[in-house]
């Protein structure tokens, strides 16, 4: 059984006029009718331009924005629709790591309370129970006991983006949606998060959602890619397939856009 | 071979900060031809944006301290009064941005800006010939259907038509020399492409001489002729396209190209990684910026190497690392 099963899955977003703002005149269709599964321990990369839906896709897997319509079985059960308070006790089996390390996490923090905090949310109230959780995950993520203490903004972009994953990770969660978890890294601090997230999934037999526009990146983590255009998916399949022979034409044009960082390949095929 | 139009020696950017002197640009040096495509490459702190915009005048704060010398045709442009710089924005040099958005004023029409652009450096233009002008630059970048969009305002322009409209602003005065600043960072691939694709053009057509800044050893591999590599303030490596990339010279270029993600290659079970991170430019390690994140560091790193032809067949050819040639050769 898939760890997460996404069916029909529609994000409209009503264009209101009017003074009362009630007439509806049109609809911005975000997502519209998207469909995947993920087998635990799985990869699935969706790979998508700007606009193409695919951060709303997420969102609206985790429940954080309510979808319009369709399904989002998650081990099984149905979670599409459900209220704020009976999602709660599954948020911790489904967390989120953002593009923007710095930017999503609290500056007025120091590292061990940002990912101490969803332990004390949660309940854990030993302080000695949380400390060593919180220590063993920082490690794990590969910070120093010196980091511990230190503010986001004395943090380089690529420890903020491991603070991140740790908060992620503290819970102990299933599934992890990555969204653009690297683009806002330099090159050489890319290949270290993305080979955590690797060491990580191997470890603790995490099941990945990943977001990205770099199919690069994407054909790298993802066992499966789904390509998204216009909130929907053109086309999916096994990551190394969709790249070296590209069905649809749009996955086709994105893999030819992406520029090869070797003069010759990019000289031949210019002239090609 | 014709004099170089940009000649750039000795250039050192600092900034007076709380925590003290940051040195953001120590000593970059290197030369540009017209018609040639100068790509300088490096991850954030390298100094490469701080040094595009100190050639122009533009990184001038007032705790900055500026040295070295940036000739543009045998003119000194460091030091210049500011009436001679604005001559050369524009006229002779003109700069594009990451963020096209920024780059415009929200509140007026593309078209009328740029003619504004014309207008400022040629007081005799009427209106109706800034904007007739406006209309042609608009059709050489490729912005469909130029004499109803010049009347558009950017907001109604997407990202890669509005980085389009800004190269369009930037050649309006016919400059020799541009320099791009991560000019595709923040577009999506396939509007990038067509970006890159229209810079190699004017390149090729109009012999502009271009200084790329990038971070992407992709877009680097498309459209430079040649490549320098910063680090921490300082080039690193410099030479031939074909030489960087086949034969590359410094650790830190090896680590860069290394963890570079290859779509056009079967992929690796893990990516090459440079361990560490760039170091803070307070605190500087002595000698050799890189040697910390260094695998191949040894006694000789704590000086600073400097930036020489190592290899006695390529003389273009510049790096600073105190390797010898042939142990690099094993080591790679």
């Amino acid at each position: 059984m898939s760890l997460l099963e996404v069916t029909d899955l529609v994000k409209h977003y009503p264009v209101r006029r009017g003074i009362l703002r009630d007439r509806e005149v049109d609809r911005v269709r975000a997502v519209d009718g998207v469909s995947f599964e993920i087998p635990r321990g799985g990869t699935l990369g969706l790979v998508g331009e700007s606009g193409s839906g695919k951060s709303t896709a997420c969102r609206a897997v985790l429940q954080l924005e309510k979808p319009t319509s369709g399904s989002v079985r998650f081990e099984g059960a149905e979670i599409a629709g459900l209220s704020r308070r009976r999602m709660r006790p599954l948020r911790r089996r489904m967390q989120m790591v953002f593009q923007s390390p710095q930017a999503s996490l609290n500056p007025r923090k120091p590292v061990d309370r940002i990912v101490g905090d969803p332990l004390r949310r949660l309940g854990v109230s030993s302080g000695a129970e949380r400390r060593r959780r919180v220590e063993a995950m920082l490690e794990r993520v590969g910070l120093d006991a010196e980091h511990r203490r230190r503010y986001p903004h004395e943090l380089s972009g690529g420890q903020c983006q491991r603070v991140g994953i740790a908060r992620a990770l503290v819970l102990e969660p299933q599934l992890v949606v990555a969204d653009e978890p690297v683009s806002a890294l330099d090159v050489s601090i890319q290949a270290q998060i993305v080979n955590l997230l690797d060491d990580l999934q191997d470890e603790l037999g995490l099941t990945y959602l990943f977001v990205a526009h770099d199919i690069g990146v994407v054909r790298h983590v993802a066992d499966r890619i789904a390509v998204m255009k216009d909130g929907r998916i053109v086309e999916q399949g096994d990551a190394d397939q969709i790249c070296d022979r590209p069905a649809h034409e749009y996955t086709q044009q994105l893999i030819a856009a992406v520029p090869i960082p070797d003069p010759r390949e990019s000289r031949a095929r210019r002239r090609s | 071979m014709s004099a170089p139009l940009l000649e750039v020696s000795g250039l050192r950017v600092a900034f007076a900060t709380e925590a003290g002197l940051l040195q953001a640009v120590d000593g970059v040096g290197f030369e540009l031809r017209a018609g040639e495509v100068l790509a300088i490459v490096g991850e954030s702190g390298s100094g490469k944006s701080v040094t595009a915009q100190t050639l122009l005048g533009l990184g001038r704060s007032p705790g900055a301290r500026i040295e070295g010398s940036v000739r543009l045709g045998g003119e000194e442009l460091l030091g210049a009064p500011e009436e001679t710089l604005r001559r050369v924005r524009g006229e002779r040099v003109a700069m594009v941005f990451q963020n096209p958005m920024t780059s415009f004023n929200p509140v007026y029409r593309l078209g009328s800006q740029v003619a504004e652009a014309i207008r400022a450096h040629r007081p005799g233009t009427s209106k109706a010939a800034g904007r007739a002008r406006a209309v042609e630059l608009f059709e050489a970048v490729g912005i469909p259907d130029p004499e109803r969009r010049v009347d558009a305002y950017p907001h109604e322009f997407s990202g890669g038509m509005r980085q389009r409209a800004m190269i369009a602003m930037a050649l309006a005065l016919e400059p020799e020399l541009l320099i791009a600043d991560e000019p595709t960072t923040a577009l999506d691939v396939t509007v990038q492409a067509q970006i890159l694709d229209l810079l190699a053009r004017l390149n090729r057509e109009r012999g502009l001489a271009t200084l790329l800044i990038t971070h992407d050893f992709g877009v680097v591999a498309e459209v430079a002729d040649r490549v320098a590599v910063m680090y921490a303030g300082r080039v690193v490596e410099e030479g031939t396209l074909d030489q960087v990339f086949y034969e590359p010279q410094h650790p830190y270029t090896w680590g860069l190209l290394g963890s570079t993600i290859r779509l056009d290659r079967e992929r690796p079970r893990r990516l090459a990684q440079i361990s560490g991170a760039p170091p803070s430019l307070l605190a500087l390690p002595e000698g050799c910026a890189f040697r910390p994140r260094c695998p191949h560091a040894f006694g000789e790193c704590p000086q600073v190497p400097e930036l020489r032809a190592r290899l006695t067949d390529s003389p273009g050819h510049r790096d600073r690392c105190w390797l010898a040639p042939e142990r690099k050769r094993e080591l790679r």
